[in-house]
């Protein structure tokens, strides 16, 4: 897990996309404990406030809960959560980029599309 | 847990004028960032909440009872100052059982514990410390000490990276397990950034500024392009900075976007990113000529 300090996403908001991205690729398994809020605050050097609150995000969605007086973990189910959200938000992050990118460099449907079928065929 | 209020405070000295009408709250178990210039007025500030002088006007209140020229409120404060109050020939391990006389609190074990983290030799007479470890010594008296308020002044200066980093580590950690309110005074805004839950910005003995650091990264941002878009989508706003290089232009924008704004920013053709907290600083208080205006 990386957090960027640049400034260009606020940092409880990664926490929460990065924590996501761990439980997708089998880091955090369903089921199994998360780091705790200061172990995170003190690994990055943030506020825990911003920790807890990157981690309630996840909690309202269904997508870790919490045991209490033990701490954070994933939830039954929480994998294919991530994965029918992100499927909702897959146009516009990375489909529309890419055409905008294709526009500027004056690549046309055919070419792109051949470009993915490529990639389907590998 | 303590509520710390600061009520139109005025300091002068002589004729210069160090605080202006200050006004803060300090809620409870946050992590405050006490930013300001070189003479914006922050160490007056300290020394009028710690009891070290009196203001001119105004008054502080810790737990709603006066902090002035009262034991009981002060107890509630630790400060690490740049001055040592311990005697010198006495060595680093006795200064903190000497501590725990005057601080019923102090947390003589933790003490040991940090002074092991940071190999500093308890066994060394505190004169005998170099300067960075004088530093980490007042560093682990005050982490230590127990109390519900913590004002850390300028905490990291003479400190190598490695210490600095294990401190701001160390205090997040003992802040996560024990709230309190801790107040940090520095200049290096782009290292506690991260930390800081509430920033207040003295500029010239005024406060510029005091929100909580996200709010202020919501309302800043800067644009950029061609000058004269930039221009166009800037005016009327509120600007907290300007930089013209030939025909390019950014300016920082401090006020809230709405959705008018951003479709305004696509249309125009102008690249939009988030400021830092340490730019909004700059903006904020590099005024041109400063005093003598």
């Amino acid at each position: 897990m990386q957090l960027k300090m640049d400034g260009e996403k606020p940092i409880f908001l990664q926490f929460a996309e990065e924590l996501e991205e761990d439980i997708l690729k089998g880091i955090f398994e369903e089921e199994s404990q998360i780091p705790s809020t200061t172990e995170v605050a003190v690994k990055f050097k943030i506020n825990p406030a911003t920790a807890n609150r990157g981690v309630n995000l996840l909690v309202d969605e269904g997508i870790v809960y919490k045991k209490r007086g033990i701490g954070m973990f994933v939830a039954t189910g929480a994998r294919e959560k991530i994965i029918s959200k992100r499927r909702k938000t897959f146009y516009d992050n990375y489909v529309l980029p890419l055409i905008k990118e294709s526009n500027n460099l004056k690549l046309g449907k055919s070419e792109i599309l051949n470009m993915i079928e490529k990639w389907c065929d590998k | 847990m303590s509520i710390m209020r600061i009520e139109n405070v005025s300091k002068s000295f002589g004729k210069t004028i160090a605080l202006k009408n200050v006004s803060l709250t300090l809620e409870p178990d946050k992590i405050y960032g006490l930013l300001g210039r070189n003479g914006a007025g922050k160490t007056t500030l300290i020394n009028i909440i710690t009891n070290k002088i009196f203001g001119d006007d105004g008054r502080v209140t810790i737990d709603e009872e006066n902090a002035a020229e009262n034991d009981h409120a002060q107890s509630k404060i630790y400060c690490m100052t740049e001055k040592n109050v311990h005697p010198w020939v006495m060595k680093v391990k006795n200064g903190f059982r000497w501590a725990l006389e005057f601080h019923p609190d102090f947390d003589i074990e933790y003490a040991f514990t940090l002074a092991d983290k940071f190999e500093l030799d308890t066994d060394k007479k505190i004169k005998d410390l170099s300067s960075g470890y004088s530093s980490i010594f007042k560093l682990i008296l005050t982490m230590s000490s127990g109390a519900p308020i913590l004002i850390f002044d300028e905490p990291v200066l003479g400190l190598d990276a490695a210490h600095r980093e294990l401190f701001y580590r160390e205090l997040i950690a003992s802040y996560s397990e024990n709230p309190r309110t801790i107040v940090i005074a520095t200049h290096l805004i782009d290292e506690v950034a991260e930390i800081l839950e509430q920033v207040i910005i003295l500029d010239n003995g005024e406060v510029a500024l005091a929100e909580p650091v996200e709010d202020i990264l919501q309302l800043a941002y800067t644009v950029s392009g061609d000058a004269e878009s930039v221009d166009k989508f800037a005016s009327g706003k509120k600007i907290i900075r300007e930089e013209t290089i030939g025909k390019f232009k950014a300016a920082t924008v401090f006020q809230k976007r709405d959705d008018e704004d951003k479709s305004r920013i696509l249309e125009l053709g102008i690249e939009i990113t988030p400021a830092r907290l340490q730019e909004v600083f700059i903006s904020l208080t590099s005024s041109q000529g400063g005093k003598n205006k």
